[in-house]
Order: C-alpha cells, then structure tokens, then sequence
C-alpha cells in the first residue's frame, strides 16, 4: 500500500470507532467493502484513459484530516452562500457535519423528507438502505468508494409520489478548510423522488478564499416513472481547495431530470455525471458552465447512458479560461442495443481569454442501435473580434464590449437555467471573478 | 461635415482603396457605387475603425476632428454610425439590454441624461413600429437566428435608436426584398433632416429609387472615378460600370 493510502486507513478506522453504533451491519460492511476497494484502486494516474489530463497528485501527495464533529461546527459565516430566494428546506452542513441551528426547513414540506442522512440511515434504515450505494457503484471510481468508506453524514431527500414542491430545497456544504492541518470532508446526498413527483434541488459546496482542503462529494438521484427534477450543482470553494464530485441519477419510465452544474471555484476540480435513462421516454438535460483562471484546472466527465428506447437527452457545456488556466471536457453517450428512438443532441463549447489558457475536449458516442438521432459539436476559441467591433461600433469600449461577449457566451447556458435566482447569483460571481482577467486583456 | 482627402487602406498586406477624395456637407446624401471588390465596403468600415484595416495615408475630417485617431467607440460617440454589410450574431446578449447600454453610452459621452427602462422602451417602441419590427424581437439574442431581411431592418433600428449625425449604410440593400426595401428605405427617410448626413454604399441602384441621393459616386479600383447627381445611379443601371475603366476625377 502507498503511504499516502495509510492515512485513509487510519482515517477509516477513527471514524468507525466514533460511529460504530448508529449504523446497521450492512453499512457497516459496504463502508468496510468500500475501503477495501478504495485502496486497491488507489488514487488515479494520467495513465488512466479516464483521467489522462488530470493529475490528482496535489490531492494523493498530501495528508488530510477528517473534520470531527462539533469541534468545528464553531461560528462559520454561511450568509453569502445562503439560497438568495424563498426555499421549501436549506439545509447546512459544515465539514460534511449537519448544522441544525444553520438550517431551516419549511412546515409546508409535510410528508417530504429533507434532513441529515446519517439520522435517516438510522431512523428509516431500509428506505435508505434501498438507494444507497447502489446507484453510485464505488468498484469502478476510487473517489466514490473512498466517499462511501468516510462519508460522515449528507442530506437525505425523499419527496413522495405525487408530491409537487413548489419552492427548491438548498443543500449547503461549506468548508472550513482546518488551517494548519487541512481537512477532507466527504458529503453524500441521497435524493429519492416518487412517481409523479417534482421538485427542485440546489447543491452548494463552498469554502473560505485562500483555504486549502479537500471536497469528495457524491449524489445519487432515483426518480420514479414520470417525475421531474430540476437539479443544480454551485461549486465556489476556495481558488486553492480540491473539489471531486461525482453525480449518478437514474430516472424510470417518462422521468424527466435536468442536471445543471456551475463550477466556479477550486484550484483542482473534477465533476462527474453520470445520467441513467433507464426507464422508456425519459428525458435528460446537462448544462454546465464553467470558469477558471489563474492555474486552475476544471475537468468535467459526463455520460448519458440510454438502456430504454425513445429517450431524449441535451447537453451543453460552456467554459471560459483565462491566464493559465486549463479546462477538461468529455461527453460519453451511450446508446443501448434496445435503445432505438433515441435522441442526443451534445453541444461543447470553451472561451479562451489568453493565449496561455487551454482546453481538452473529447465527445465519445458508444451506439449499439440502428434507430437513432445523435449529433455532437464542439468549438475552442478566443472572442471573435468581429463582434468586439460590432459592440465598439455601438460606442460601448472594448473593455464593456469584452465584458458583455463574455457574460453572452456564458448566459447562452446560464438561460437555460430556470431558477433566476442562481443565474443572478452566478452572474455576479463570473463578473467579480472576470474583472482581473479583462483587465489584463486590455 | 466629412472631408476625406487621399486615403489610402490595406488589409492583409493588400491595398484596397487608393486615394479617396470626399467632401459630404450636412444635410447630404450621398450613394457610393461600384462593382464587386471596387473598395466601396472597405471605405465603410475603414470610416468607421475597423481594426483589420490600416490606413497607410490621407486623413479624415468629421465636423472638423481627426477622425483616423478615434478608436471606434469615440467615432460612434461623436455621431459616426456604420449600418453593417453583415451584422454579427451575438447568442446570449438580449437585444435590448445591448441596445440600452449602448444608448446610454452615447448619451453619456454628449453630455446627456441616460434613459431609464421606462423612457428606452417608450422610444424603442415608437421606433420599431417605423420599421414595422415585432416587439418579441427585444427579448431575442442580437441578430441570432434572424433572417438576412431581419439582421438588416435591426441595423436601421439601431441607427434610428442612437440617431447619429452620419449613417453609413454599407449594402443594406443586398438580399431584401422589395418590401423590406422599402420599409428600410422610409426608415431612412424618416430621419433626412438639414443635420443628418447619410453615406449609402451599394452594388444596385435600386435602393436610390427609394433614397434618393444628392450626390453619386462611382468607386472602381480603389477611386472615384466618377461623380455626378442622381442620374448617374441610372447611368450605371444602364450601361453597367465598364464603361467608366478609363479613372476620370470627377
């Protein structure tokens, strides 16, 4: 075993002791199983098809603490990351502990779940038990075995069938980052929705700026047949933090989910999306938007895997990079033998504000049926000067007129976006964020 | 309101216009016309600051300043608008918010209150019913998805908007019909006044049944060749614009 792995082990076996109690012997064992899988792994390398641009070195070659509870729980400022509108839930954790004096949950969820999940796995053991883990398998993805060996607690989410909320729920994940001795926090979500059922869902993950930690968050997404989710992933951790997320949903007949992921922050970041249609006439939507500068690095894996015939799923992703910065895109579609009908439509696009900046982009279609309509895109660029003097001849300067191409080329997906509040919110973070890079531009 | 004297332009290492002379007074409408690749676009967009182009000499006056040491915006600022052969799409930039800022720029720079939402929408209003534009069209990206006629009417609307004091039309009349024509034509129309100086630049003299010159300018080769009232445009229609290969300064 690698020494960077020892850490994990001891990490492992610390939590356990701490937790031994609460959780049932088949816990036990997948956290058990998981471990043993984790280590077996290891951390990946660019040897790695999966992971050839990105190198998790800056995270394997350092040790991090695992938050213990209360001890950190002390006063944390989480008013900037607040759900700027109404919401039916928000629910705060603070390095992947649950914060019930930070959270609130509406009375009007009635029969809805929205709590933590490490309370659901002991309060409603089976309902959990039902979801959890199978629908993220950890035997392929070090990062999501090494999530279901440490996760201390999550939100677990269950809207019952032929519920319809009508205000999103806020899953807060802020981090304190642990000074010194930097901490690891492994938040998991659960997020079960009934037949018929709709609701919206906001995940946030953030971070003081300047704080260096590390984030392994997974979500697994169940929709019964004919519900409707509305999905969001804000990450804006710390430029300096490690952020590795990974998404699985899988939907059932006429399920209907939109996945929309907007990753502003991290040093090092990795998002994964894996969306399931498993059910006939379901629908998938993927945005995503993402922003780097400096020397981050952005990397987004998705796969929309059609098992059932007449699915339909859109993506589109959109990145802009300045300075340094580098930017990873790959869209795998797979379509099934009994997959005819479908209909994929993947759309990738990158901004590149300096001649330093980079992207590697890759679509891969895996088709297995005759009767299907798939197409793909992808286009690298700097801003077209042709529209920087369209906006000069309108007597805005180039700086605005850079701004506004920007804000443009990033709104094309912020729009899709249904919940204004997070298109506000995101819009105002890309301006601050941009402002050096105009600049510098200029 | 305009002296060109001997400008000289190149792009990409090639010289395209090759000693303009041009004197336009306020108030004037004048027509450049001229066969494909004769120069008269690129004496649109060298006007108005295009940064592929470098002038390699001559000067421009407007209303008396040196025009060639205004970046584009200060040119758009001080009244000069270039109504574009080919307007770029602009996905995810609302038409209006574009349309406002940019107003709102020029009206700042004039000494001018800025609008606020109430007061940009009573004029856009009344300005797109001149041009017979749907109001749907305000939520939409700038010019995405619009057809050639659509792209065409958005730069009259846009001049009509910000009402300078020297529209450029750089073939504004190629690919309409006649009914657009038309509706453009009478945008145009609308705003002649003793102040406002229009330079309509354009392949066909069709559109100069509609806007009628004070002035026609034949542009072969780089040149003028050629100068005269409106009868010239009718001149062209007639014989073509072979026989003018012999440069005769006018």
């Amino acid at each position: 075993m690698a020494p960077s792995l020892e850490q994990y082990k001891t990490e492992f076996e610390s939590a356990q002791r701490r937790r031994r109690t609460a959780e049932s012997a088949q816990q036990t064992r997948m956290r058990e199983d998981a471990l043993s899988r984790f280590l077996e792994l290891g951390f990946p390398t660019t040897r790695q098809e999966e992971w050839r641009f990105t190198s998790v070195a800056p995270i394997a070659s350092q040790s991090f603490t695992l938050a213990a509870p209360a001890v950190d729980a002390g006063p944390v400022d989480v008013t900037p990351f607040r759900f700027r509108d109404v919401c039916a839930a928000e629910l705060v954790f603070v390095d992947g502990h649950f914060a019930p004096a930070l959270s609130t949950r509406s009375a009007l969820l009635g029969c809805v779940r929205a709590g933590s999940l490490a309370a659901a796995v002991s309060a409603h053991a089976s309902e959990v038990e039902t979801h959890l883990g199978r629908v993220a398998p950890f035997d392929r993805s070090p990062f999501v075995a090494l999530n279901t060996a440490l996760f201390a607690d999550g939100a677990y989410l269950h809207i019952p069938a032929h519920t319809v909320l009508e205000h999103p729920i806020h899953v807060l994940f802020v981090s304190t980052g642990g000074g010194a001795a930097p901490l690891q926090s492994h938040p998991r979500v659960l997020a079960v929705l009934g037949d018929n059922s709709q609701a919206s869902i906001v995940e946030s993950y953030a971070g003081p700026g300047g704080a260096r930690y590390f984030t392994n968050v997974v979500t697994e997404i169940v929709l019964g047949q004919n519900a409707v989710l509305d999905h969001y992933k804000l990450q804006q951790e710390s430029a300096d933090a490690f952020h590795i997320g990974t998404v699985y949903l899988k939907g059932a007949r006429s399920a209907t989910c939109a996945s929309h992921s907007v990753s502003l922050g991290g040093a090092l970041v990795r998002n994964d999306v894996v969306a399931v249609l498993g059910g006939e006439g379901g629908g998938c939507t993927l945005n995503g938007l993402y922003l780097a500068d400096g020397q981050r690095l952005v990397d987004n894996h998705t796969t929309i895997d059609h098992v059932m015939p007449h699915c339909g799923s859109r993506e589109i992703y959109k990145g802009i990079l300045a300075d340094r910065a580098r930017g990873v895109f790959n869209g795998k579609i797979i379509v099934r033998p009994d997959a005819q009908k479908t209909d994929a439509k993947q759309t990738n696009r990158a901004l590149l504000l300096s001649e330093d900046a980079q992207v590697n982009s890759k679509p891969e279609l895996e088709i297995f049926a005759n009767d299907v309509k798939c197409t793909h895109g992808a286009a690298v660029g700097q801003l077209d000067e042709d529209a920087v003097f369209y906006l000069r001849s309108r007597g805005l300067d180039r700086s605005e007129a850079r701004r506004l191409l920007i804000h443009a080329f990033a709104g094309d997906v912020l729009n899709r976006m249904p919940l204004e509040s997070i298109r506000i919110g995101v819009e105002e973070i890309l301006q601050r964020q941009l402002a050096h890079a105009l600049d510098a531009a200029a | 309101m305009l002296k060109v004297r001997n400008l000289h332009a190149r792009v990409a290492g090639r010289e395209i216009l090759r000693g303009i002379d041009l004197s336009i007074q306020h108030g004037e409408v004048h027509a450049i016309m001229g066969p494909n690749g004769s120069g008269k676009s690129t004496l649109a967009r060298v006007l108005a600051g295009h940064p592929e182009y470098e002038v390699t000499e001559g000067e421009v006056l407007f209303e008396g300043e040196d025009l060639l040491d205004m970046d584009p915006e200060e040119r758009a600022r001080a009244g000069l608008f270039l109504a574009f052969q080919y307007p770029v799409e602009i996905p995810g930039l609302n038409n209006a918010y574009f349309l406002k800022a940019a107003l709102n720029t020029m009206r700042k720079h004039r000494g001018e209150e800025e609008l606020d939402a109430m007061e940009f929408m009573t004029l856009v209003r009344e300005r797109m019913k001149q041009l017979d534009i749907d109001e749907a069209f305000l939520n939409r990206p700038v010019n995405e998805g619009f057809s050639g006629g659509e792209k065409k009417r958005n730069e009259i609307f846009q001049m009509a908007v910000v009402e300078p004091k020297l529209g450029i039309l750089d073939e504004t009349d190629s690919g309409l019909d006649i009914d657009a024509l038309k509706i453009v034509a009478n945008g145009v129309n609308a705003m002649r006044s003793a102040e406002r100086t229009f330079l309509v630049v354009t392949h066909y003299q069709r559109l100069l049944n509609y806007i009628i010159p004070d002035v026609v300018h034949v542009l072969t080769d780089g040149r003028i060749v050629r100068s005269g009232g409106k009868e010239l445009a009718l001149e062209l229609e007639d014989k073509g614009y072979g026989w003018l290969e012999e440069p005769v300064r006018g």
